[in-house]
Formats: structure tokens, sequence, C-alpha cells
């Protein structure tokens, strides 16, 4: 029962639309390069790359066989063409799969990272120093393809926490590894999962005891940076009985015309009573306005919640060329909770495919979906969910509301809603909305004294203000600005 | 204050505004009257720089300045308010978060320091109470919602807390119970002083029985036909608007 609700804007040439014309100036401000040397495999995939990465990080034969696993199955797979976005065909053999910041052996703090590296960092305005304690927020920061550095690390040990790169964790915990990787995201899931069980290199694991609320909010950014590379990064996060934790996600990369790959996995692993909320404010390198250059994301994740646990995912998508998407909840134990809150901005040539999936297996279990799709330029949004209700999920609940706004008359937003509903008593909601961004509404706040751009940043803001509550303050704010830069003089 | 002269204005090509004459002191109410479709919004509109009507003809100068050059929120922040007859919705945007960004912009082109949240709170109570609103009203999304009544004393609201040179009130009535316009009127009359002025646009006259204007005008096919005072107002009550158009004529 898809079912293509396109909505393409009015053909009317307003002034907004030459205000748009004027002004889809604004530069991406994260385009940085870093010079520094990197340790990189050959181009190309092949079983010996495999190897290669595995023997690199000096890997348990468990690991190694999950790679090889993958690689097999990959080969048998089709990259997907049901997404609804357009690009010319990958060449998987032009990728380079590995690549490292060339570094010491083992870093011991925080003052053994390249220099250069931490520079960048700090360019990106992320805390790294240690000093920086204020900031309360333990971060595991991600170079291409490597974990760099992980703070509070001794903070968070004294609480039980793990929490830093996965390298690590396949050493030190390899039972946990063992035990759930590809427990939630199997690497026969997917195209884009199987090539990344094949060839992730680093990424970051948690594990939060049982009864444990973790002291602070976990973060991770990502920073691509080598050319010609791609970025596979595995995310396993484990909340034991009872364990709470809450965890931010943030990612940048350099300007480059040609497009690179980024194909995660998340994992999300709720046990009893447990609560995940995972936040993503994602600020990949979007390609140029001619639609030049920038991330390609096709991204899996996905949470499982057990008995009572509830997953909340939240996400502020303002970068790629295109995002291939759908954090998913599978509410396996009864009275389990699921909540997606998105914004997905799309912008010039930016094309996104993004929503979720909520699978109610238990009972009495519940399922939340706020989407926000913003389409100016020539960008293409669309969500995609799919809301299943198992046979024996009595009493299941699911909401979702799915609004979309454009932005000028050249842009599209679409939605395809999944519902599948088995046995009398789910619930389901679907609400959906479109709206262009109103002449009217601008004229108002502007007659009440603000400009035009704060008039529009007003709007928009208002418009995601569901999502925007979710996320943790200092994020919220981050997203905000940045929601503000990616729209910048776009709107009239 | 405000001099209009000659003003022509049209949308869509159609001639709206047929040259009209308006001269508004400090201290002064204004009511412009008129039957539908005469001029009245769009003149309305027109002053506060909607961009929808073209200004084909005329002047508008405000304190001196050309007006007609500004954008809508450079007369807004001029000290130009237009009360809107059909004030929009703003979906996740509450009342509070609008009003102190819009009185902050207006500051600061004055030159005066942004006033914080504490201040802000002082400043809206007196008012709200005033117009009978709901406190909770001011942290609710701007006009969703909100009852056609509620609309209305909003924007009167909004009027009192951003305290304009020139109120324009555009159909502050229309669809209100006899209280809520004696309500509206009760705002207009703790706005008004010596140094700023007030321009009702009604079709009706029964707001000035709660607002004595200083001067009437009628407005007819984009041209003001008559001028006076407020005893103009009950004789168009009486006849109807077709009494002017045969007296005219």
């Amino acid at each position: 029962m898809a079912q293509d609700n396109a909505i393409q804007a009015p053909e009317v040439v307003s002034e907004s639309d030459e205000l748009i014309a004027r002004s889809i100036e604004q530069e991406y401000r994260w385009g940085f390069v870093t010079d520094i040397e990197a340790d990189a495999a050959p181009k190309g995939l092949n079983e010996e790359i495999i190897r290669f990465i595995s023997a690199k990080k000096n890997e348990p034969e468990f690991l190694l066989n999950f790679r090889l696993n993958s690689f097999a199955h990959w080969q048998t797979l089709e990259e997907p063409q049901w997404p609804h976005v357009h690009y010319a065909p990958i060449d998987f053999q032009e990728i380079i799969y590995y690549s490292a910041p060339k570094q010491k052996e083992k870093l011991t703090s925080l003052d053994e990272v390249d220099p250069e590296i931490l520079e960048t960092y700090e360019k990106l305005g992320i805390p790294l120093q240690e000093q920086k304690m204020l900031a309360g927020v333990a971060v595991d920061a991600v170079f291409d393809s490597v974990s760099v550095a992980t703070t509070f690390k001794e903070t968070l040990k004294d609480a039980g926490v793990i929490f830093g790169s996965f390298s690590e964790a396949v050493h030190e915990y390899p039972e946990l590894i063992e035990k759930y990787l590809g427990s939630v995201v199997p690497y026969r899931d997917n195209f884009y999962a199987s090539l990344n069980s094949a060839v992730f290199s680093d990424g970051s694991f948690c594990y939060i005891p049982k009864g444990v609320r973790c002291p602070m909010e976990l973060s991770t950014y990502f920073r691509i940076n080598a050319a010609e590379t791609g970025q596979f990064e595995r995310t396993l996060i484990i909340a034991d009985e009872g364990a709470q934790v809450s965890y931010l996600e943030g990612c940048t990369a350099p300007v480059r015309d040609e497009n690179q790959l980024h194909a995660a996995v998340v994992e999300l692993v709720a046990h009893k009573d447990a609560q995940i909320k995972y936040s993503t404010v994602q600020n990949w390198y979007p390609g140029n306005k001619e639609g030049k250059g920038g991330i390609y994301n096709f991204v899996t994740k996905r949470g499982r919640a057990d008995e009572s646990a509830k997953i909340s995912w939240t996400q502020v998508e303002t970068g790629s060329a295109i995002t291939w998407k759908y954090p998913s909840v599978i509410l396996r134990g009864d009275n389990a909770v699921g909540e997606f809150y998105s914004v997905a901005l799309t912008n010039n040539h930016q094309q996104a495919d993004t929503g979720t999936k909520m699978v109610h297996l238990g009972r009495n279990t519940r399922s939340t979906i706020i989407s926000k799709g913003i389409s100016a330029g020539q960008g293409q949004n669309s969500y995609r969910g799919l809301v299943r209700v198992a046979p024996g999920a009595t009493n299941a609940r699911n909401y979702s509301q799915c609004d979309s706004m454009l932005i000028g008359d050249k842009c599209g937003a679409h939605t395809f809603p999944h519902i599948e509903v088995a046995g009398p008593t789910g619930q389901v909601e679907h609400e959906a909305t479109t709206s262009k961004i109103g002449e009217d509404q601008l004229f108002y706040l502007r007659q009440r004294g603000l400009s035009e751009e704060d008039a529009a940043s007003m709007l928009i803001n208002g418009f995601c203000k569901e999502v925007f509550r979710e996320l943790p303050m200092e994020f919220a704010v981050e997203a905000r600005k940045l929601l503000g830069i990616s729209l910048e003089g776009n709107v009239g | 204050m405000l001099e209009v002269k000659d003003l022509h204005a049209e949308v869509d090509c159609t001639p709206i505004l047929k040259g009209v004459n308006l001269s508004v002191r400090p201290g002064e109410v204004h009511a412009i009257m008129g039957p539908n479709g005469s001029g009245k919004s769009t003149l309305a509109q027109v002053l506060a720089g909607h961009e929808s009507f073209k200004v084909t003809g005329g002047s508008v100068a405000f304190d001196g300045k050309d007006l007609l050059t500004l954008a809508p929120e450079e007369r807004a922040r001029e000290g130009v308010f237009l009360a809107f007859q059909y004030p929009v919705e703003i979906p996740g945007v509450s009342n509070t978060y609008l009003l102190k960004a819009a009185v902050n912009a207006i500051r600061k082109h004055r030159n005066e320091d942004e006033l914080d949240a504490i201040d802000f709170l002082k400043m809206f109570k007196s008012s709200m109470k005033l117009l009978d609103l709901d406190e909770s009203l001011i942290n609710r999304p701007v006009n969703e919602g909100f009852s056609g009544g509620e609309k209305k004393r909003n924007e009167v609201f909004q009027m009192m807390v951003l305290n304009p040179k020139l109120a324009i009130l555009d159909e502050a009535d229309s669809g209100l119970d006899i209280d809520a316009v004696k309500i509206v009127a009760k705002g207009v009359a703790q706005f008004r002083n010596d140094n700023n002025a007030v321009v009702i646009v009604t079709h009706y006259q029964r707001l000035l029985d709660y607002i004595e204007p200083d001067f009437v005008h009628v407005l007819y096919d984009g041209r003001i036909v008559r001028s006076g005072v407020k005893d103009l107002a009950l004789e168009l009550e009486e006849h109807g608007y077709d009494w002017l158009k045969n007296s005219d004529a």
C-alpha cells in the first residue's frame, strides 16, 4: 500500500523565488581539508583488502570471519533502486576502504594525538580537550575511519560505563562484541549494511551496565578527511537492564568535487527497562550549488527494545548530497516504546529519502513518529516509513505525523507511508501536511519589525519545534544555527 | 505625522486606490469608513508595505520620511503598526517569542538596549489584564487555535506592547460580540496619547461608539469622498453608503 503523495510546488513566480535565486550563496563552512599523512589501503574491494583491514586492526578470528561472510554475501546483492533518489552508479572498486591518520602505535592521552587533528576538531568547535570539563560531554572522535580520541574515559569507567573506539572494544571486550555485533542489523540485512559489515574500520562502542544511568551525555564526532575514501563506521550501544544513556552524533566532511560514500551501521540494544536516546546532527558536505560533490549517506540504524524499554531517535539532517536512512526500532518486548523525531532539510540539489520503521512485536507497544521535511532550492525530500504491527502485538499503538514545508517552487516533497497491521487491536494514526512558507506569514512577522531572514528562520524553527525540543539543549542550539545557515538568504 | 498625498495603488493591474489624501497629526484618532471593496483594507496594507500591492502614484510621508521606500520591517521599526483583519497563525512560535523578537528588533533600531525576560513579563502583564487575555495565551503559538475574538484582542495586545507611533486597526471589531468590542476599545483608549495616532478602518460605526474619533473619512471607490467629525459616522449609519453615492453624484 505504498503511495506517492508527491506534491510539487506550484509554478508561481513570486518575489521569494527571486530571493532564492539570488541567495543560495551560503557556502559550506566545514569544508576545509586537514593536511595529514594517512595510512591507507589501495583502492578497490576484494578479500585481500578485507584481510588487510582485519590484520591492520589485529582482529580476533570471529571478526575476520564476520567480515568475510559479509563480503561473500554482499557480492550476491544488488544496489537498492527503490529510494526516491537519483545518482550515477557508484563504482565500488574506485573507493579506498581504509584510511587512518598516521600516528604512534598506541595513544595514552590526548597529548599524543596529532596536533593537526586536534586543530581540526578545534575548528569544528568540538571540545576534545579534557580541560573543557564544563562542557560535560564525553566525546569520541572518529577521523576518517579511525577513532582518534575519547574524552572522560576515566570518569565513565568509575560509573562502570564503557565508552570508546570500536577497535579497542574488540580487544578489551571481545565477548560483548561477539555477542552483540550484527544482532540487530545482521550482515545480510541490506546492501550497504553488508558492505559495512565487510569493511568497517572503526566507530564507537558503548556499554551501560545494569541499573546505571550514564552520568554524562556521550558524543561521537565523525569527520571524513581523506579523498576518495569511504567512511564505514560501526556504532554499537548496549544499555543493560534498567540502564539509561543519551548519545549524540555529529558529522562533517571537507568540500570535494567527487562524491564520497558514507555507509555506517548503528545498532542499539535496550534491555528490559533500559532507555537509549540517540540524537544526530548530520552535516556532511552537501555538494555545491550545481549539485557537484557531496557525501552519499547510506546508513542503517536500528534499535532493539526489550520489555518496557525505550528507544528514541532524533535526527537533524542538513548535509549530504543523498541521504538514505531509516532509523528503526524493533519493539520486541511488551510495553516497549519507540520514538522517531526527524528534521530533514534539502537545499540546492540535495536529495533525502529518510524515515523510520517501527516494528511492533510485543504487546502494548507504542511508537511515535514525527517527521518534518523542508525542501528549498531544487531539493527533493521524501519521507518513507513503515509501521508494522505483528499478529501477537495486541494493543499496539502508533502515531505518525509527517509535515513538509516547501520553500520556493523548484523543490519537491513526497511521503511514502507503509502501514501493515495484523489483528484487530492495533491503533495506527497517520497525519500528513504540506505547506508552502507563507508570504502572509512572512509579511505578518515583518510588520512586527523582524527582518525577512529572521522572519523566515522563525517560521522554520516553529515548524521544527516538536523535533528540536527532543534534542539535548546544546544540540538544539547547534541544530537551530545549522538550519539557519543552510537556508541563509534562501527565503523571503 | 502621516501625510498621504494622491496615493494610487493597484493589485494585479486593477487600480484600487485612486488618489487618497489623508493627514494625521499626533494625538488624533481617524476613522476610515466605506463599503466593501472601497479600498479600506488596501490602504491599510499599502501603508504597512504589503508587496502584493503596487503603488502607482502619490506619496506617503511619515514623520518626514518617505514611507514608500521603506521595507515593511523598516516601517514597523519606525513606528507603524498594523492590526490585521485576518491575523495569520504561526505554528510552533509562541506569542512571547515573537513579541520579544519584535520589541528587540525595534529597540535595536532605536539604539536602545535589548530587554530581558523579566522586563518583558512586566510589560505583558498589565496589558493582558486590561484586555482580559488569559495568561496561558502568551505561551501558545501565535494565533494558533485562538478564537476569532482572541485573535483580535491579541492584535491589540501586540499593539500595546510594541507601542507604535501610528497604529492602523483594520476591521478590529469584525466578528466580535459587544463585550469584545468594548475590550478592544478599552485597549485603544489605554494606548492613545498626545504623541501617537490611531487610524481605525471599519465598515460599521459600532466600534466608534466606544472609541471616539476626531475625524471620520469615507472611502468610496478608491477615493476619500467625504471627511467630517464623528457625526458623519452616525449619518452613515442612518442612511447607509448609498446615501453618499447619491448625494455625491
